[in-house]
C-alpha cells in the first residue's frame, strides 16, 4: 500500500535531487515523443543531447548559447527570491542590445581601449532602465509586474523592428533590415581562433560569483530571503520593501542588459531584427532548475543550453522539427514543479495488512 | 467628404470581430481566476487551440469537429496545470509560464506540416439581413456563430456568478476556500473544474483566430492575445461585463493600425502594432492605482495554494 505523509521539513537533500530527477524525466518524456513522431527513442535522444556537444566547435556553442541564459538566470533569481515575478527579462535583453548597439554606432571606425566598455556599460544601462518601468510602476502605482513587464518584451521588439529597418538599417546594407557592422573595439574578443565562444563568459562569470556574495554574505541577501518568505515579516522588521523591489529589479535588468550586449557585440557584431531565441524567456526556467542558486544556475544553463544546440542537430540530421527544443523546456520546468511535490512529502510504501 | 453610413457600421463590425479572442479567453480566465486560481498559460493553451482547430479541419474536413476539438485540445493542455497545481500543489505563476512555453513549442512542432494551407470560409449567419438596416445592419448580421457567442459570453457568465449555485460555490471557493471547504465544498474539484472551462474558452479563442479570424495557421499567431486577455481581466476588476468595453478597445486599437495605413498617416507602423500592449500598460496602472479598489475586487485567495490537510 502507498502512504502519502506529509514532511515535518522539507528535504534538503531532495531539494537538490528534484532537478536531476526533472531533466531524467524529460528525456523519458522526450523518448516517448519521439517514438510516437516516429523515430527511435534512444538515437534521436543521441543526436539531441550528446552529438551537438561531442566537438570541440559544439562544446564551444553549448557555452556561447549557455552564457545569456547564466547571466539572465542570474538576474531573475534576485527578483524571484524576493517574491517579484520579473517574467520580461526577453525585453530588457532587447533594450539593453539597442541601447549598447547605438553606442556601438556613435563609434563606428573608430578604435581605442575605451570603447567597448563604454559599450557594455551602455547595454546595463539600457537593460536597468527598461526594468524600471515595471518597477516603479509596481512600488508607486501598484501594477502587476508580470502583465507589465511582458507587455514591454513586445513593445522592445517593435522598438528593435523600427529602428534596424528606419533610421538605425545599414545605409549600404541594400535595405535589409540591419545596422552597420560595430567596429573591432566594440566587440567582445574571440576568446579561440575559430571557435565563437568571447569574453561574454566573463561577465557571466562575474555574476555569478557576485550574486554568491549577495545572497549569502550581505544584510540586502538576508533582507531578499526574508521577504521571499514572507512579505508580512519583512514590514515587520522595518525593510524598506520599495527600494528592495527596485534594486533587485534594477539587478536583473542589467543582467539582461549584458546579455544582449553579448548577443550583439559578440560573432554578429550588429544589431537586428532577431538578436535572441528568446533567452529571456528560456531563462525563467534555468533559475528555477537551478534552484535560484549560483552554483545551480551554471549547470542549470549548461543542461537548458544543449536544448537548443540539440533541436539544431536534430532537425539537420532528423528533420525533427527544431521547435522540439522549447517543449523540451516546458517539459522540465513542468517536472521540476512536479517533483518538488517530493520535498513536502513522502511517498511511504507500507506492507498490506489483511 | 461624404462618410458612407455603413462604411461605419463595417468598422464597427470589424472591431468586434478583433475583440471576440480575446472576449472568450478572458471571460474563460475570469472564471479560473474567481475560482482562486490565477493561470498564466493562456496564450500557450490559445495558441494549442489554434492549431488543433487548424489541423482538424484541414484532416477531417469537418468545422464541427474543428471547433469542438479545438476546446477539448485546451482541456486537455490545461489539466496538466490543474493536475500540477492542485493535486501536486505547484506554484501558479511558474506553472503557467511553463504551460505558454510548452504550449508554443507543441503548436509549433504540429504545426510544421500546415504551413501555408488555405483555411475555409466558415459559415456565417444571417448574411441576407445585413443590408436591410443601414449601419446596425453590418454589425448585427454576417457573423459566425462562435462571434455571437462570444457577445453573449459576458452576459452567461455575470449571470452564472450572480444567479446560480454553483456561480456562488465557484466565488466562495476563490474568496474563501478554508471556510468552503468546511462547508464540505470539494474546493479540489471546483477549481479543476474552472481551470478546464478556462482552457476550453482559450482553445476555442484560438479556433476562431485561426478558422475564422485569418483562416490560416501562422507560428505564434496568437501574438500576444492571451496575455492581453490575461490583463483584460484585471482591467475588467473580475466583473465580466466590462470585460466587453476592454475587448472592444483593445480590437479598436488593432483595426486602427490599418485604417491609419490605408488613410496614409505618417506614423510609423511598428508604433501602431506597440500600440496596444503601451495602452495595456497604461490601463492597467489607471485600473491599479487605487489599491483598495484592486483589493476588493481580487478574489482573495487568487495565485495561493490550497491544500487540505490529511
Amino acid at each position: 500500500m502507498i502512504k502519502i505523509v506529509k514532511r515535518d521539513q522539507p528535504s534538503r537533500a531532495i531539494f537538490f535531487f528534484t532537478p536531476v530527477l526533472a531533466i531524467f524525466l524529460t528525456l523519458v518524456a522526450g523518448g516517448l515523443i519521439f517514438f510516437i513522431l516516429g523515430f527511435k527513442p534512444f538515437e534521436a535522444l543521441k543526436f539531441f543531447f550528446i552529438i551537438p556537444i561531442a566537438d570541440k566547435y559544439g562544446f564551444s556553442e553549448l557555452l556561447l548559447k549557455a552564457t545569456p541564459l547564466c547571466l539572465i538566470a542570474i538576474g531573475l533569481s534576485f527578483c524571484f527570491k524576493s517574491n517579484n515575478w520579473n517574467i520580461g527579462a526577453e525585453g530588457q535583453l532587447t533594450f539593453g542590445a539597442i541601447v549598447s548597439g547605438g553606442v556601438a554606432l556613435l563609434f563606428y571606425e573608430q578604435e581605442g581601449f575605451y570603447i567597448l566598455p563604454i559599450v557594455i556599460l551602455a547595454g546595463a544601462i539600457g537593460g536597468m532602465l527598461y526594468a524600471s518601468i515595471p518597477a516603479i510602476l509596481k512600488t508607486y502605482f501598484n501594477t502587476n509586474e508580470i502583465l507589465v513587464s511582458l507587455m514591454l518584451v513586445y513593445v522592445s521588439k517593435l522598438i528593435l523592428d523600427y529602428l534596424v529597418v528606419g533610421p538605425w538599417s545599414n545605409p549600404e546594407g541594400f535595405n535589409f533590415p540591419e545596422t552597420r557592422q560595430f567596429s573591432d573595439s566594440a566587440k567582445l574578443p574571440l576568446l579561440f581562433e575559430g571557435l565563437r565562444i568571447h569574453a561574454g563568459i566573463f561577465l557571466a562569470l562575474a555574476a555569478v560569483v557576485i550574486s554568491w556574495f549577495v545572497f549569502y554574505k550581505t544584510y540586502l541577501g538576508f533582507q531578499m530571503k526574508v521577504s521571499g518568505f514572507s512579505l508580512k515579516t519583512a514590514k515587520y522588521a522595518g525593510y524598506k520593501g520599495k527600494k528592495m523591489i527596485i534594486l533587485v529589479f534594477l539587478i536583473s535588468g542589467a543582467c539582461a542588459g549584458l546579455a544582449g550586449v553579448g548577443e550583439i557585440t559578440g560573432p554578429i557584431g550588429q544589431l537586428h531584427r532577431e538578436i535572441s531565441p528568446d533567452y529571456g524567456f528560456t531563462a525563467i526556467i534555468v533559475a528555477f532548475l537551478g534552484r535560484l542558486h549560483p552554483v545551480g544556475i551554471i549547470f542549470a544553463s549548461l543542461v537548458v543550453a544543449i536544448t537548443y544546440l540539440g533541436a539544431e542537430t536534430a532537425q539537420i540530421f532528423m528533420q525533427i522539427p527544431k521547435y522540439t527544443g522549447q517543449v523540451f523546456q516546458g517539459m522540465i520546468l513542468f517536472f521540476l514543479l512536479a517533483s518538488d511535490y517530493l520535498l513536502f512529502f513522502k511517498i511511504k510504501f507500507i506492507g498490506s495488512k489483511k | 467628404m461624404i462618410i458612407d453610413i455603413n462604411f461605419v457600421g463595417l468598422i464597427i463590425a470589424s472591431i468586434m470581430a478583433s475583440a471576440v479572442p480575446l472576449i472568450l479567453a478572458s471571460c474563460g480566465e475570469l472564471i479560473t481566476e474567481r475560482s482562486g486560481v490565477l493561470n498564466l498559460g493562456v496564450e500557450g493553451m490559445m495558441i494549442i487551440g489554434a492549431i488543433s482547430g487548424f489541423a482538424l479541419m484541414t484532416v477531417t474536413g469537418s468545422l464541427i469537429i474543428a471547433v469542438f476539438g479545438a476546446m477539448l485540445a485546451g482541456v486537455l493542455i490545461s489539466t496538466i496545470f490543474a493536475f500540477l497545481t492542485q493535486t501536486l500543489i505547484t506554484n501558479h505563476v511558474a506553472t503557467g509560464l511553463a504551460l505558454t512555453i510548452f504550449g508554443i513549442g507543441i503548436s509549433a512542432m504540429i504545426g510544421k506540416n500546415f504551413v501555408g494551407i488555405p483555411g475555409k470560409e466558415f459559415p456565417v449567419l444571417f448574411e441576407g439581413l445585413k443590408d436591410t438596416i443601414p449601419l446596425l445592419g453590418p454589425i448585427l448580421f454576417g457573423h459566425s456563430i462562435v462571434f455571437y457567442f462570444a457577445f453573449a459570453l459576458p452576459f452567461i457568465t455575470s449571470y452564472f456568478l450572480k444567479k446560480t449555485k454553483i456561480g456562488l460555490i465557484v466565488r466562495a471557493v476563490g474568496d474563501s476556500p478554508e471556510s468552503a471547504s468546511n462547508q464540505g465544498i470539494n474546493v479540489r474539484l471546483i477549481r479543476y473544474a474552472c481551470i478546464l472551462y478556462g482552457g476550453a474558452m482559450s482553445g476555442l479563442a484560438g479556433a476562431y483566430l485561426s478558422m475564422i479570424y485569418t483562416p490560416q495557421w501562422i507560428e505564434n499567431m496568437t501574438g500576444g492575445r492571451g496575455w492581453i486577455a490575461l490583463a483584460l481581466v484585471v482591467f475588467s476588476t473580475w466583473n465580466p461585463i466590462k470585460i466587453l468595453i476592454g475587448a472592444m478597445i483593445f480590437g479598436g486599437l488593432t483595426i486602427i493600425q490599418f485604417h491609419m495605413q490605408a488613410i496614409g498617416v505618417r506614423i510609423p507602423v511598428q508604433f501602431l502594432t506597440a500600440l496596444p500592449y503601451i495602452v495595456t500598460i497604461i490601463v492597467l496602472v489607471v485600473i491599479s492605482r487605487d489599491s483598495r479598489k484592486i483589493r476588493l475586487s481580487t478574489p482573495s485567495s487568487l495565485g495561493k495554494s490550497f491544500h487540505k490537510d490529511n
